[in-house]
């Protein structure tokens, strides 16, 4: 029994006792520490390995990823058959515009993330020349997509449809509709009578009917006031009303954010003698949209997934294609695979805006920081 | 005085306007495209194949329709239309022509203003069941559970046949094609019930179609035709006519393969030489149609039997009520003199 004596205050660190850290302490301390504990680790150990060697199964080891039918698939193996999706990703991806034009639709793509850059991060170099493209980017896109100008191929809208169909709308419905939602809440906070009789009352309407009610209204009533054979293209319809929809929402998300600046701020403003405009431009939008971001994007992602709704008056979004790719008597009967991929795209797209909005929120949480 | 001179005046210009119109067939012609409003989805009758081009019964007689009329069946603009819009799509003008399985009814004949040129396929409402069950007659279901649509007439129809004949049923009350597809699949009810061609394209999902099978009976008439506008007769005509040229195709053995050598002989039967332009066609020209029209729409889609072979067969629909009279069907068709 020998027993190292220190100096006070020279006791060196001992280590933990063995069997407390390290992945063996961490293992025993959260899945074995009693025996009912242990009982459902391994329960759960057990299941969890059926459950995954399934998944994998199905989605992967026993998948077939090219066949020409369904019944060519079954005959390869009996997991997912994601030769649908493989067959098809022209669709999914395009609708139906021709494949020969299929690269304006690319260009499009990829240009839209040089035109949103400066938009969406601050601190890129050379932002101010980005913004002069990010002001001409939506008459280039129009131009390119629809073409009919510079010897583009004009397109027919009715062969829209796919992931592309979804972005387009989902992109033109967020960007008008942010302005036009900060508009409105301003304009409800307004001391003129008619301006926030105005804007209570499209607010008010817009959230008091639902989405699919102003898809009916864009996709049949406005054919009724507009003399036959005029082609308002059903796209910029559903368009506004998408815009128009959201608008309502972002307005009373802003307004939460206006009321929710302390009053004080205002009258600083109204002390330094600024009018209406500098005090909206320099106190109130900056602190009221920081607030509002989550509520903003919130919306914005409800916007992005409501676009699915289009099929219901027969515009073909992924969802609407994944529909016809099932009424193939080739692929009848696949919607399991079909509407997984097409949960996937919106998942990413979904997920994306989600993060960058944590991102923007926290570059601009300065005081709180 | 005055009021009823402006009043003449402008119902004057507006009878005017209205008589300058262009016809449907001019404005076609001019866009040198139809445009034909289409199911979204239906297997059988209208889906896009890999390549993004729609096939199937109700796109067949689209293309029937250009071919005529344009002398190319490429020549369409498919818009894709969901039962609900697919009336006000017609209506203001979107397309003109809708070939989207719709059934032929007197409010929507008379009340919707619209113009249903024929019936293109007879269905109607059946039952499926599993072979299992044993059951070869829709009397024989008394007690069982029936999977069925909410807010559609097959459920009116359903309880009317039932109550008609006396037995007792359990309805499982469903929302979607694809709802009932799961359910039926899981046992959940032992009998479903919607369109008879509905039927055969479900069966053809499951793995195993061979285990189930579609019940003689027939509870409900749904004619599906193909709807134009009302006001334009000459238009009518010629869909019309286009419809009857692919069955008189049938009727006299005028296939896609034999139609050009048809054509260019002088057949004994002088029906086919009117309708493949070798004999002159009375009041054709009032069409504004081209001798050869019937060539174009049969060589370039095929006859009535061709068309439903290619796409309705592979469902393992049967001709039934959809063969020609003479071979016991409904499809009867006024001669062309």
């Amino acid at each position: 029994m020998s027993e190292k004596t220190y100096k006070p205050g020279n006791y060196p660190d001992l280590p933990p006792p063995p069997g407390t850290v390290g992945v063996y302490g961490w293992i025993r301390q959260n899945l074995f520490s009693s025996i009912s504990n242990s009982l459902l680790t391994i329960i759960s150990v057990v299941l969890l390995y059926y459950l995954i060697d399934g998944i994998i199964g199905w989605f992967f080891l026993d998948a077939v990823f090219d066949a020409d039918s369904k019944i060519a698939c079954r005959k390869i193996d009996d997991g997912a058959c994601w030769a649908v999706i493989t067959r098809r990703v022209g669709q999914f991806v395009y609708g139906f515009y021709p494949e020969a034009e299929r690269w304006r639709i690319d260009i499009t793509f990829l240009t839209m993330f040089i035109a949103f850059a400066p938009l969406l991060y601050p601190d890129i170099p050379k932002r101010k020349w980005l913004l002069y493209f990010s002001v001409f980017y939506p008459f280039f896109a129009f131009v390119l997509i629809m073409g009919g100008y510079f010897g583009l191929q004009k397109i027919e809208y009715s062969l829209f449809g796919g992931f592309m169909l979804t972005v387009i709308l989902g992109v033109c419905g967020i960007v008008c509709s942010l302005p036009l939602g900060i508009l409105l809440a301003l304009g409800r906070q307004s001391n003129l009578t008619v301006v926030r009789t105005l804007s209570v009352c499209f607010i008010e309407f817009m959230r008091g009917v639902p989405l699919i009610t102003l898809l009916f209204v864009a996709s049949s009533m406005l054919n009724y006031f507009l003399p036959p054979g005029t082609n308002f293209s059903i796209l910029v319809r559903v368009i506004i009303m998408f815009t128009f929809f959201s608008a309502a929402y972002i307005a009373e998300v802003i307004r939460g954010g206006i009321q929710a600046i302390p009053k004080g701020q205002y009258e600083a403003a109204d002390a330094l003698g600024m009018n209406y405009w500098q005090k909206t431009r320099f106190i109130t939008l900056p602190q009221a949209l920081k607030i509002s971001i989550p509520g903003i994007v919130n919306t914005f992602i409800g916007l992005y997934k409501d676009t699915t709704l289009v099929v219901v008056i027969g515009l073909l979004d992924p969802l609407g294609i994944g529909r016809a790719a099932l009424a193939d008597t080739k692929w009848n009967g696949l919607s399991t695979e079909t509407y997984l991929f097409v949960a996937l795209f919106f998942f990413v797209s979904c997920f994306a805006m989600s993060r960058y909005s944590l991102w923007l929120e926290n570059k601009l949480n300065t005081d709180k920081k | 005085m005055k009021t009823k001179m402006l009043l003449a005046g402008v119902t004057a210009g507006v009878m005017f306007a209205g008589s300058v119109l262009a016809s449907t067939l001019d404005d076609v012609r001019a866009r040198g495209k139809l445009n034909c409003i289409i199911n979204t989805g239906l297997a059988g009758f209208a889906a896009p194949d890999d390549k993004g081009n729609w096939t199937g019964f109700d796109v067949d007689f689209c293309r029937a329709v250009a071919a005529a009329t344009l002398g190319d069946a490429d020549k369409v603009n498919y818009t894709t239309a969901t039962g609900k819009t697919r009336f006000t799509k017609l209506a203001a003008g979107e397309g003109e022509l809708l070939s989207r399985n719709t059934t032929w009814t007197f409010s929507r004949d008379v009340d919707l203003s619209q113009t249903f040129i024929g019936v293109n396929y007879y269905d109607g409402q059946g039952f499926m069941v599993p072979k299992a069950l044993g059951v070869k007659s829709a009397k024989g279901l008394d007690g069982a559970s029936v999977c069925i649509q909410t807010g559609t007439t097959t459920e009116l129809n359903l309880a009317e046949f039932f109550a008609g004949n006396n037995i007792k049923y359990n309805p499982v009350p469903i929302e979607t094609n694809a709802e009932a597809q799961e359910l039926y699949k899981a046992g959940r009810c032992d009998v479903y019930t919607t369109d008879a061609s509905g039927l055969y394209a479900t069966m053809m999902s499951f793995d195993n179609p061979s285990d189930h099978m579609v019940l003689p009976e027939i509870v409900s008439k749904e004619p599906l035709g193909p709807v134009v506008r009302h006001g334009d007769d000459q238009w009518a005509d010629i869909v019309a006519w286009v419809l009857r040229a692919m069955m008189a195709g049938e009727e006299k053995g005028i296939t896609s393969k034999n139609v050009k050598e048809l054509a260019a002989k002088d057949n004994k039967d002088k029906e086919i030489n009117r309708l493949l332009g070798k004999d002159p066609l009375q009041g054709l020209s009032k069409l504004g149609l081209s001798p050869d029209w019937a060539v174009n729409v049969i060589s370039q889609v095929g006859n009535y039997q061709e068309s439903f072979e290619k796409h309705l067969f592979p469902l393992t629909i049967k001709r039934g009520m959809n063969a020609l009279y003479r071979d016991g069907g409904l499809h009867y068709i006024p001669p062309i003199k």
